[in-house]
């Protein structure tokens, strides 16, 4: 008895089911009496923390699913097999939340169905919405596979086989449009958005900084399976993931400077501006820590040094999509900070994402079981890490 | 029907004093009593002061407007008349339409259970029977002109010319955001009245519209690309089987069984 209330009162269930509880009396309030009661929008910035973080982050982090399905699958590099189950997950739980956010977020979420109806081909959010609905579909389809091995249905995992590469390809396509959409929602505003962040290549902008949050996500992931599922992701793996991270940071930070230089905005990042410091926070998180994480030996090959390092990259995206939201537009949004109750209930979305993501782990084959951590000396791991580099 | 416009003299305004244009406003949509400094649910048109002048706002009826190219369900919509026009019965509260707005015009009831988008309609149905917008037909002095577009602009031109001292040398609204239907005529630069600087003369629809007809050209490179690497994965590892095969076939030759079979 007594050891039953010890689980009970262990802190993570506890703080998630508080945050929960909050968030669903916040939603109860806000579906009542408006937005305004429960947020610190207002007509001058109509979108503000569930925007930047639900929706736009949340798209991004799930950019893993289809880099690791089309990597595994159609470009072949099996090496990643372990893990692109784990990455379909979260995207689905991504795109899942995305839409959760929506109810939350529009001011009339019974009407969500219009945009199949309703068409405005000279929207980029109709084209959005379109993506979100087929990707979607795809994702489901995707992660079909694990459910069927689970319960054993074998015809119905043939026809999977046969239809998973160009289901896999349609997705991969999908999932691109979807990420440079995200961008290109913003490209209709020269004159409102900050010259830090406005660009005439925000889809591309949006599109290769997603490929470096989806590969941080992954090994923030497997960081977390480790701590709370008892998986190991071996170390390798993980160190081949981090080589595409920087590659991809590496060529979002080529872009995104290059487009600043080329615009003549990159003094503007020098300028004692309201802006600035958030502007830096965001490279900092995002290009500079990682960086010197990923490009010292010792850290690059230690998990902890991969952890911190996607991490960082997490925050930097997201600090980089909230920038875009509510920094960029601080000359016009009156200086706009989201209310608490807008932190609660993202908060909550996250906390749900996650206890989600482990009940599905716990109960479908999503982590290989043929693949216990082998049992390796820090000397051959360290052979496995250098060998993965040269490749 | 030929598009309609507004004509605003910010010189010619009397400023709240007056404010008949405001109190018509409310009366003709429904609105609550009340003086307001900025557009909101409850006031469609308002009077700012600036630098001793009085402004007042509404929306501008863009000729490209940027809510109705962003609406993804076209809850908004431009008439022949010019005016832009909302649907609530379509509108999903996304309030894309505001970010995106230039002029920062569209308001939302923000507490509402079923909120709607807000903003001036330019009398749509009024204006569609032939009569004039409500702030026009109540305006004492010159300062709101109502009429066909092209006429007001010719009306504004000369207005400028007749007394150059008096104005600004250009008309804001011609090219602004690609256009306007709403112009002002003003004595100090349009800044101090608190219009946006950086405003483009093309018309913002037309960048993301460029983007988004780029996608088939995605959808075909994204094609081309997976599919020629899928073709070649698959290519190199029937050739790998291959070479395995026949490593296999000489090592059978050479040693006569014992070596296991290639799956």
């Amino acid at each position: 008895m007594l050891n039953r209330f010890k689980g009970l009162l262990k802190p993570w269930p506890v703080i998630t089911a508080v945050v929960v509880g909050m968030a669903v009396a916040i939603a109860i309030q806000r579906y009542i009496h408006g937005l305004g009661s429960v947020t610190n929008l207002s007509d001058s910035s109509a979108w503000g923390l569930w925007i930047g973080m639900d929706v736009l982050s949340g798209i991004a982090l799930a950019a893993g699913g289809f880099i690791m399905a089309s990597s595994v699958y159609v470009f072949g590099l099996k090496k990643f097999k372990p893990i692109v189950r784990m990455s379909i997950l979260t995207a689905f739980m991504g795109y899942l939340f995305f839409v959760a956010g929506l109810l939350v977020e529009l001011g009339r979420p019974w009407n969500i169905w219009h945009c199949i109806v309703y068409w405005n081909v000279h929207s980029p959010l109709f084209w959005k919405a379109w993506c979100v609905m087929v990707y979607s579909t795809v994702l489901v389809l995707e992660f079909s596979q694990v459910i069927f091995e689970k319960f054993g249905w074998k015809r119905l995992e043939d026809i999977f086989h046969r239809v998973s590469v160009p289901l896999i390809v349609v997705g991969a396509i999908v999932a691109t449009l979807d990420q440079s959409l995200v961008g290109t929602l913003f490209t209709v505003m020269p004159s409102k958005l900050d010259a830090l962040w406005y660009s005439p290549i925000l889809p591309v902008l949006f599109f290769s900084s997603c490929i470096a949050a989806g590969l941080a996500m992954i090994i923030f992931e497997s960081a977390l399976s480790k701590r709370f599922l008892n998986h190991e992701t071996p170390l390798p793996l993980l160190v081949s993931v981090s080589k595409g991270l920087t590659i991809a940071l590496g060529i979002f930070a080529i872009l995104r400077f290059a487009d600043l230089a080329t615009r003549g905005a990159l003094p503007l990042a020098f300028t004692s501006r309201y802006e600035t410091p958030f502007f830096w926070l965001e490279i900092v998180l995002f290009f500079i820590l990682p960086f010197i994480l990923l490009i010292n030996k010792k850290t690059r090959t230690s998990p902890r040094g991969l952890f911190f390092a996607s991490l960082s990259v997490v925050f930097g995206l997201l600090m980089h999509r909230l920038n875009v939201v509510t920094t960029g537009f601080a000359q016009v949004n009156a200086g706009y900070s989201p209310s608490w109750q807008e932190f609660v209930i993202s908060t909550a979305f996250v906390m749900v994402g996650f206890v989600l993501v482990g009940m599905v782990v716990r109960y479908l084959p999503v982590i290989p079981e043929e693949a216990p951590a082998p049992a390796v000396s820090d000397e051959e791991a360290e052979e496995y890490v250098r060998v993965a580099w040269s490749v | 029907m030929s598009p309609k416009g507004l004509l605003i003299d910010v010189t010619a305004c009397l400023g709240p004093s007056c404010g008949k244009c405001v109190v018509v406003c409310k009366r003709e949509n429904n609105l609550p009593d009340g003086i307001e400094e900025k557009l909101s649910f409850r006031s469609f048109t308002v009077l700012q002061k600036r630098d001793g002048l009085f402004v007042r706002k509404l929306c501008m009826h863009c000729e490209h407007p940027s809510c109705v190219a962003v609406c993804p369900v076209g809850a908004l919509s431009k008439r022949e008349t010019g005016a832009v026009v909302y649907d609530a019965g379509k509108c999903m509260g996304c309030r894309y339409c505001m970010v995106a707005c230039p002029f920062e015009v569209p308001t939302f009831e923000w507490n509402d259970w079923n909120p709607r988008i807000r903003k001036c309609i330019l009398c749509a149905d009024r204006i569609e029977k032939g009569l004039v917008t409500a702030c026009a037909e109540a305006c004492p002095t010159e300062a709101t002109l109502f009429g066909d577009r092209q006429t007001l602009i010719t009306i504004a031109e000369s207005r400028i010319r007749k007394n150059a001292e008096k104005y600004q040398p250009r008309m804001f609204g011609l090219f602004e955001a690609g256009g306007t239907s709403v112009f002002y005529l003003s004595a100090v630069p349009f800044e101090i009245l608190g219009f946006p600087k950086r405003l483009t003369e093309e018309a913002p629809p037309e960048l993301p519209w460029h983007i988004l007809q780029q996608v088939p050209t995605v959808v075909l490179m994204g094609a081309f690309i997976l599919g020629g690497s899928y073709w070649l994965y698959r290519r190199r590892e029937e050739v790998a089987k291959l070479e395995a095969q026949m490593k296999d076939e000489k090592g059978h030759a050479g040693t006569k069984g014992g070596a296991s079979h290639v799956e």
